[in-house]
């Protein structure tokens, strides 16, 4: 907590030096993103890559308008809300699944080679027996993208619990703590860094759960835009859909960063 | 009057590849208020003696006793202080100390009194909404006595609590502890691995053998004239004897392993 008051010269040097500094990464990163967006761009019109492939920024602002009046929104929403049902999930059933698992280590000894050969399983193929439990709809997208999300968040917070400081533990078992209290003061809070990266990369598993459960089930959604695209050759369509799901997935990242931000403020992290 | 008795204290380590005798019979007594330093040669099991008085690991033999009563597992009356601070970085340094009170169920107006005046004694209380990260080596060990200090044991357990310190905080910290434990009659077992500072803070040095641990030997310690202090001792002319003899009976059973 830096104190407001009395701030010296030399730290107001130091913070605009700070400050300058993260000006000119997002100057660079804005430069590159502009730089790349130009060269798509001309790159398809003097035909160096063949615009009815790759598309180009132009052609996609141009779909993007032509698809806000056919209702965009609409699948943009329907594929946020999948995933965000499927990211907020797999981050309550996941983290919850790592707690029983901490809480009794022969439970977590004898799930560790379930975990581990579920985890290389490539759940995507088991779409069509998701499909057939849940119905083609919105609810085997959304199991799509927990079957996606869930064992690596288990593994993810198992794994942290487990790398709590021994000391730390030791620390509070010698006020008696049971293991109960253990959890609530020492292993959760230590792993609130744990869970952002968890949930971080839990977006782009829900998101890659999410497209492939609209590629298989779907009738609305920024997966189904993509694959209807693809079907009636209008590739124009796909390169939009795949370019708003960058967008809305670096929105989705953002948010939680800026979450991750707030918390750890309060907590001192 | 007897406070804490240890009766044939063993311990055997099991692990995969054998077990290890750390400690094979240690039995002493302390007496209310005192304080013993427990010195001896590295990994002789000084650590785990003092995890057995504080309950965090049953001995495999012997009976520890404190005030007369079998000890069994954890006791409320005892506080440990380990090595390394462990002050939880996400907390402030207030709500550090109080988390003993917390878990313990016993953060009353009363008690977070008792802490807040603890802070203000040991200077930290201009320091109490800062992060642990914030504060220099000495500051966090001094509030993590404080912490152990809040719940109010009568048997404080101190593991090389001052060996993160550098010489002159050392000096200055240990002069302070000594002030606090001795004032709140507070009975202490401190292990250390610096001589000097066993015989200067200690009212009996205990020896302990190289590992697996025994009792070598059991030196009151008493300097004559003023009040005693670790600075005082540390002048004393009897200091010197006192030290030669430590370090023979310690560097004498190195030789015999
Ligand atoms: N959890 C454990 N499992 C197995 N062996 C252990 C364990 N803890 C300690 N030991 C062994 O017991 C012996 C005594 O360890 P301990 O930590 O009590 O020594 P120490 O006197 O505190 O050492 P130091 O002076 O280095 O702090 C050592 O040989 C160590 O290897
Ligand atoms: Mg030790």
């Amino acid at each position: 907590m830096a104190k407001q008051d009395n701030v010296s010269v030399q730290q107001r040097q130091y913070l605009r030096r700070e400050k300058r500094y993260a000006r000119r990464v997002l100057l660079c990163q804005l430069g590159l993103l502009i730089a790349f967006l130009i060269l798509w761009e001309v790159a398809g019109r003097l035909g160096w890559i063949d615009p009815f492939i790759f598309s180009g920024p132009s052609r996609i602002w141009q779909t993007t308008r032509a698809l806000w009046n056919e209702g965009l929104l609409r699948h943009v929403a329907v594929t946020v809300g999948e995933t965000l049902a499927g990211f907020l999930l797999g981050a309550l059933v996941g983290t919850g699944l790592a707690v029983l698992l901490w809480f009794s280590p022969f439970l977590s000894r004898v799930g560790e080679p379930y975990l581990v050969v579920l985890n290389s399983l490539p759940k995507i193929a088991l779409g069509p027996v998701i499909i057939v439990i849940a119905g083609a709809g919105t609810r085997a997208i959304v199991l799509m993208a927990l079957a996606i999300s869930l064992i690596v968040t288990v593994l993810e917070m198992l794994g942290g619990f487990h790398r709590t400081d021994a000391e730390l533990i030791r620390m509070a078992r010698s006020f008696g703590a049971g293991r109960a209290q253990i959890f609530r003061y020492i292993v959760f809070p230590y792993n609130v860094p744990t869970l952002f990266g968890s949930l971080k990369i839990n977006i782009g598993l829900s998101l890659v759960g999410v497209i492939a459960g609209e590629f298989l089930v779907s009738r609305a959604g920024l997966g189904y835009l993509i694959v209807y695209g693809g079907q009636v050759f209008r590739l124009d369509l796909v390169m939009t859909g795949v370019t708003i799901l960058t967008v809305v997935a670096a929105l989705m990242y953002e948010s939680v960063a800026l979450l991750q931000k707030w918390v750890m403020r309060r907590y001192g992290h | 009057m007897e406070c804490l008795r240890l009766e044939h204290i063993g311990q055997i380590y099991h692990a995969h590849n054998g077990e290890e005798t750390a400690i094979r019979d240690v039995s002493f007594t302390v007496e209310k208020g005192e304080l013993l330093s427990i010195v001896g040669p590295s990994g002789c099991g000084k650590s785990t003696l003092l995890s057995i008085v504080a309950g965090l690991l049953p001995p495999t033999s012997g009976q520890v006793f404190l005030g007369g009563e079998p000890l069994r597992g954890y006791s409320p009356r005892i506080g440990y202080m380990l090595q390394k601070d462990n002050l939880l970085e996400w907390l402030t340094i207030y709500q550090n100390t109080l988390l003993g009170l917390r878990i313990r169920h016993t953060l009353t107006p009363r008690t977070r009194m008792r802490a807040e005046t603890l802070l203000r004694t040991y200077g930290l209380w201009p320091f109490r909404d800062r992060f642990p990260s914030q504060l220099s080596g000495g500051m966090r060990q001094r509030a993590a006595l404080i912490r152990t200090l809040a719940v109010s044991p009568d048997v404080l357990l101190l593991d090389e609590a001052f060996s993160a310190l550098d010489y002159q905080t050392r000096l200055e910290v240990t002069d302070d502890v000594y002030a606090i434990l001795k004032q709140e009659g507070v009975t202490t077992l401190m292990v250390t691995h610096d001589i000097p500072e066993s015989i200067s803070m200690g009212d009996r040095v205990l020896v302990l053998s190289g590992r697996p641990a025994v009792v070598r030997e059991i030196l009151p310690i008493v300097f004559e004239g003023g009040a005693r202090t670790p600075l005082f001792c540390r002048e004393h002319p009897a200091f010197t004897g006192y030290f030669q003899h430590i370090w023979k009976e310690l560097s004498a059973h190195g030789e015999t392993g």
